[in-house]
């Protein structure tokens, strides 16, 4: 395993944004066209009206709002990873950050998508803004949904600034490398930069009390899309385990899919050298931890429905257990649970493809979580006159499908414009002092068996 | 010597570039030696170099408590905008009360902490970037790991001796623009 230094790591990092090969546009082309059709299918249904989804009462939510919930654990991966590696100073974060934090951002965006996707008439979404108007329709303090819109946003803002204030030197260093245009757009971007030492005092405070201060943020996002639900009287949705389940479930969801992009990043850009096996290896630690963890808050959920015997929430539950949404479950339990546990807690396994793998187990087993907490309780609430079926529709389909391209997309892009994996903190990491030398260095960590 | 405060565009300016922080860290010195005030040399490296003396100058910072300030401000606004708007339209909610603490702690939360990331993030701007913006002692050689130890609009007569001292620690280059 070889650690470039200096000049190799500019060239190596570079080389994606001044170098662009057929297979840039052969995946803009494919993920483009299909994020295209999902603005075409989107903007169908704004014509046609609300009635080509499947949405019809009683049960409200369908795969607009799983997938809203789903991005919005997505985005758990960046921001809350990157501020918790940062603070705990772990040396082998270096190469991971930015990879993760570009996700937060990406994922949020499309999940605050959804929303208004859902609203059916998208034109009239600043009625959900809680600013004091004219029609006299004062916001509701006392909703989830006005809270989610100043979690979301505060998260947004604060993962946003996380993410581009690192970039700064980088864009320094794009600048200096390129010449004409992209060296006066990389002049503007990079705001001046020239790295004094009190610049770089400055970013690195910066960069310090962000990380204090979004981890909150990024723990209180979660736990209010959580209030969506356990604030509603609904079978099974009315608990207080509800925050930290679904904080946790976004926790694990955001592993996974940083270990698939970043796998993806390591394969297409060749970043053999800097993603080494020694950083999925630990995140797929963490992501064995991440499903032990979802395990015991599903047990717990499960066991205290069970014993409460409550006939409305023993309805939804034996559902999802045993009945119409059996399948759904227990492939659930697969992906989250016992794929992770199988191929990141034995020790040979627990290999770049063996990641990948259980990441993918992982997303596939979280959206399903999300749709299994939404529409076998909205479906089967306390009356016999609220019982009802969901049935997706192709329009909901595609268009919660083309956010995935959409997704994909966004991160070439990014990748195209702006180094991947942080140019300085990994030159920073190259000599770093007696009394900065991290606790957990890729050698050690070698040495540490679960 | 003393060299003149470096004015916001550098006209002239004396550096030599460094293949490693010692050899930098010996030039720092050796210009301290000759009379150089700290305050007035300029230091340029691609990454902080926090383990040698020239990479930490200027550390002292105001940013934790702007950051504190910009909370604060958050939270005031946070409790105004839930204050004003619940009271003056009071929607009675199943005899709730009008202005509840639980479901605005949530509200004065979100904003606080937007508060204090906006106010890191435009201390970061201000007080380091933009003062920089239009200097024009840079080297793009920088970028590729050499680090920069120079003196911005030196008097006329220091520039020969200024040279010599900057050239003296090994792998030195020293350029004079």
């Amino acid at each position: 395993m070889s650690h470039p230094t200096g000049a190799r790591i500019n060239s190596d990092l570079l080389r994606p944004l001044f170098q662009t090969s057929w297979r840039f546009f052969l995946l803009v082309a494919i993920f483009g066209g299909i994020v295209g059709l999902g603005l075409v299918t989107w903007m169908a249904q704004v014509y046609r009206g609300y009635g080509v989804t499947g949405i019809r009462w009683p049960v409200y939510w369908g795969f607009y709002i799983t997938s809203f919930v789903f991005w919005i654990g997505i985005s758990h991966a960046g921001t809350l990873i990157s501020a918790i590696l940062r603070l705990v100073n772990a040396g082998w974060r270096r190469p991971v950050t930015r990879c993760a934090e570009v996700i937060t951002v990406f994922a949020l965006m499309i999940g605050a998508l959804f929303p208004i996707i859902h609203l059916g008439r998208p034109w009239l979404a600043f009625w959900l803004f809680p600013y004091p108007s004219e029609r006299l329709i004062w916001p509701n303090f006392r909703s989830p949904l006005v809270w989610d819109f100043f979690a979301i946003n505060t998260y947004l803002v604060g993962s946003v600034l996380f993410l581009l204030l690192p970039i700064i030197p980088d864009f320094a260093v794009v600048r200096d490398k390129s010449t004409g245009l992209r060296r006066k757009i990389y002049g503007a971007l990079a705001l001046g930069w020239r790295g004094t030492p009190k610049q770089w005092h400055r970013l690195e405070t910066a960069i310090q009390i962000m990380a204090v201060a979004i981890i909150p943020v990024a723990v209180s996002v979660h736990t209010v899309v959580s209030f969506d639900f356990s604030m509603a009287p609904v079978p099974m949705w009315n608990t207080t385990i509800f925050g930290p389940y679904f904080v946790a479930g976004a926790i694990f969801s955001g592993i996974a899919g940083l270990l698939i992009a970043m796998a993806v990043l390591r394969k297409f850009l060749h970043l053999e050298d800097y993603l080494h096996p020694v950083h999925f290896e630990n995140l797929g630690k963490l992501l064995l931890v991440m499903a032990l963890l979802w395990g015991y808050f599903v047990f717990n959920e499960r066991l205290v429905t069970y014993y409460g015997n409550e006939p409305a929430e023993m309805a939804v539950f034996w559902r999802t257990q045993q009945e119409s949404f059996a399948p759904l479950y227990w492939t659930m339990v697969i992906g989250n649970f016992v794929l992770p546990l199988i191929l990141m807690g034995i020790r040979r396994f627990r290999t770049i493809t063996g990641c990948v793998i259980a990441s993918i187990g992982v997303i596939v087993g979280m959206w399903l979580e999300r749709f299994l907490i939404i529409v076998p309780s909205l479906g089967h609430k306390y009356l016999p006159y609220s019982f009802g079926i969901y049935r997706p529709t192709p329009t909901e389909i595609i268009i919660a499908g083309a956010t995935f391209a959409a997704m994909t997309l966004l991160y070439v892009l990014f990748a195209k414009f702006v180094p991947i994996i942080s140019i300085w903190e990994l030159k920073a990491g190259e000599h770093p002092s007696p009394t900065l030398v991290p606790p957990a260095t890729e050698e050690q960590l070698g040495e540490l068996h679960l | 010597m003393n060299a003149q405060r470096p004015t916001p565009n550098a006209q002239r300016a004396v550096y030599g570039l460094y293949p490693d922080g010692q050899a930098a860290q010996q030039a720092f010195n050796r210009l301290r030696a000759a009379g150089v005030a700290t305050s007035d040399i300029t230091v340029i490296t691609a990454q902080p170099m926090e383990d040698f003396e020239f990479g930490n100058l200027d550390k002292a910072t105001w940013m934790w408590w702007f950051a504190c300030l910009g909370g604060l401000i958050g939270m005031s606004v946070g409790l105004g905008l839930s204050w004003l708007t619940e009271t003056s339209w009071p929607l009675n909610v199943g005899g709730l009360p009008i202005f509840a603490w639980w479901p605005n702690l949530i509200i004065i939360f979100e904003l606080t902490m937007l508060g204090a990331i906006s106010a890191t993030a435009v201390t970061l701007v201000v007080s380091a970037l933009l003062p920089s913006r239009g200097r024009t002692l840079y080297d793009p050689e920088v970028t590729d790991g050499k680090i920069l130890i120079g003196v911005e609009n030196p008097p006329d007569g220091a520039i020969p001796d200024l040279e010599k001292t900057l050239g003296a620690p090994p792998g030195a280059r020293v350029k004079t623009v």
